[in-house]
């Protein structure tokens, strides 16, 4: 065990204390309280299993975002990642929509993926708005980086944020072009797509401590949990 | 002029069908109202109404392609191009082709796949009906027009932006039923707008209409066989009556108007389509208006007379035009729910007056002994309407 654990310590990232991201919830269109809110540690097996079934749509890159997705998931568990933090959007417990990214330093973020399992309601919009809240005002850097691995995700980001382009600079999903955030771009436009009200009544809360699978998914019609 | 019937509907769902070829959503729909109306061929003429092909597909001549398609030559194929009006355009010439004695049988599809491009392109191409010189350059669209004529309205009747919530919530609910729909979401007022959050889902498009005053950008197609009344017999389902048909244009710039809110063109496709079947506007039972934008179905219920002007919007708070009110109005969830494939709605708008005639409308969205149905199909800015009353035989 001795030498395992040595190895393992060497290999291990020291992840730093990042601070909380208050909950709070989104009223959406169909009257529904989506509430946001980081996801514990030990809620992580889940998320992973809320990931897995779309590992193999192809249709608007749910197949890539999955599938890296996935790995960062892991990777959080099995301490491969450092300074990662994962947020969900639930609805009734049930996972509507999840976000993450990573601090690389103070100044900087790195956004990962959105992934959303719940259509038509701008839950993913909603959340990663919230994510880039949590950069922007807890986290309190000045830039985030990202890149848009689906034209959806091109319009949900970089057009209705009006992201700046800065091809000459590589986020860490490879070399796609990159984008950043400003503190600019974040406070021009947070009025008009950062929603959420705090704090969340503790019943509401309550509801959504324990998170539970969809169980259904849009992006697969006849497949059911 | 000799009696029409339609004898078979069919329709695809309609939402994000980018996956298959315009072709084959012609063809689904055109299948599912020859399978509705028991036949295999037979048909004589085929009309295909269709709004921008060439720019949404770039494919032209699709009609004869649908033909080969359905293995229906070597009968007769046109389209008809009347913008977002087309679907009922084509209607109303394939019950002139009937009507004439020229054919029996006509199969009549409406379609559209906007979702070949992205939404800016789409709102772009639709923005391409407008006047090239005066209209189009100066950035406006279709929302645009709808945002200055809503608040037209609005200053003229006193309408609140909450009013039109209330229809969208209408609309959305109605959709919410209806297994064609684009958005099967059912929405709430206070979601809308009311909450800290409805500005954030909710934003403005173009002031005052908000994003759940308008239609999205959908794919899809709906069709009917047409038949002489005299051969109804040989299909499989009794016919519904095209009591009445009418068309009409009003000026091309809607700056030309006298009027602004005077839908000219609204009223006299309506006013011909009455005159046609015999009856007024208080012998409808329900109607089918054309709404890609909310403020659009008070207006028009209000130009062919199913209300006063200025009235229909207190009508539709009592509740009247509910499902089970006194006036069903776009109990299908209209274009603002249902979604709006532009060349495919006419046809979509004939399909929801079959299915209600019929008696067929899925639970919760029957109207109760419906007699005459009316849809309304809105051309241009409304330059160019088609007005059709069907009637249950």
């Amino acid at each position: 065990m001795g030498y395992t654990y040595d190895l393992e310590m060497k290999i291990r990232p020291a992840c730093r204390e990042m601070p909380p991201y208050p909950p709070k919830y989104i009223t959406l269109a169909t009257g529904e309280k989506m509430v946001a809110r980081e996801v514990r540690k030990e809620e992580l097996p889940l998320i992973l299993e809320v990931i897995e079934p779309l590992i193999k749509v192809p249709e608007d890159y749910y197949d890539i975002v999955a599938v890296r997705f996935y790995a960062e998931v892991l990777s959080m568990i099995r301490h491969r990642i450092v300074d990662e933090y994962l947020f969900v959007g639930a609805i009734d417990s049930e996972v509507a929509t999840i976000v993450n990214g990573r601090m690389v330093n103070d100044d900087l973020g790195m956004s990962l993926h959105t992934i959303t399992v719940k259509r038509g309601l701008r839950c993913g919009a909603l959340m990663f708005a919230s994510k880039m809240e949590y950069h922007m005002e807890y986290l309190n850097q000045k830039e985030i980086y990202l890149v848009a691995e689906s034209p959806i995700g091109f319009r949900r980001f970089m057009v209705e944020w009006q992201l700046e382009p800065r091809f000459e600079e590589r986020h860490e999903l490879g070399g796609v072009p990159t984008y950043v955030m400003t503190r600019k771009c974040y406070f021009d436009a947070k009025p008009r797509l950062l929603a959420g009200v705090r704090p969340v009544p503790e019943d509401l809360l309550a509801k959504n401590y324990n998170l539970t699978l969809p169980k259904e998914y849009p992006q697969l019609p006849r497949w059911h949990r | 002029m000799r009696k029409v019937g339609v004898v078979g509907i069919g329709h695809t769902v309609f939402g994000n069908l980018r996956d298959y070829e315009l072709i084959d959503i012609l063809a689904y729909a055109s299948l599912d109202a020859m399978r509705d109306a028991g036949i295999d061929g037979g048909i004589d003429q085929v009309i295909v109404g269709n709004m921008a092909s060439g720019m949404f597909n770039h494919q032209i001549g699709i009609e004869t392609a649908l033909v080969s398609n359905l293995n229906l030559e070597p009968a007769m194929a046109e389209a008809v191009g009347n913008g977002p009006a087309s679907g009922g355009s084509a209607f109303k010439v394939g019950y002139m082709a009937i009507a004439s004695g020229l054919v029996d049988v006509v199969l009549v599809v409406g379609g559209e796949q906007m979702r070949a491009v992205t939404g800016w392109e789409a709102t772009d191409i639709v923005a391409s009906l407008e006047h090239p010189k005066v209209e189009y350059p100066y950035g406006l669209t279709l929302p645009a027009f709808s945002g200055m004529f809503a608040r037209a309205y609005m200053e003229k009747y006193g309408l609140t932006e909450r009013q039109l919530f209330i229809l969208a919530v209408k609309n959305h609910n109605n959709a919410a039923k209806n297994p064609f729909a684009h958005i099967q979401l059912p929405v709430t007022l206070e979601a809308i707008s009311d909450t800290p959050d409805s500005i954030i889902i909710n934003p403005y498009i173009a002031e005052p209409m908000r994003m759940y005053h308008l239609c999205p950008v959908s794919d899809g197609a709906a069709a009917a066989i047409l038949c002489a009344m005299d051969i109804a017999d040989r299909f499989k389902k009794k016919p519904v009556r095209v009591a009445g048909v009418g068309s009409a244009t009003d000026t091309y710039c809607p700056h030309n108007r006298a009027d602004l809110l005077d839908l000219k063109a609204v009223r006299l496709a309506a006013e011909r389509a009455y005159k046609m079947a015999g009856i007024g506007p208080k012998d409808i039972s329900f109607a089918e208006l054309h709404d890609p934008f909310a403020i659009l179905e008070l207006c028009e219920a209000e130009a062919v007379g199913l209300f006063e002007k200025g009235k229909a919007m207190k009508a539709m708070e009592r509740g009247e035009t509910q499902v089970d009110g006194r006036l069903p109005i776009n109990a299908s969830g209209g274009l603002k729910a249902k979604g709006h494939p532009v060349g495919a709605t006419g046809m979509s708008q004939i399909h929801e007056l079959v299915k209600q005639l019929r008696g067929e409308a899925e639970e919760g969205r029957q109207v109760k002994n419906p007699k005459y149905g009316l849809a309304v199909n809105f051309g241009g800015f409304g330059s160019n309407v088609a007005a059709t009353i069907l009637a249950k035989e």
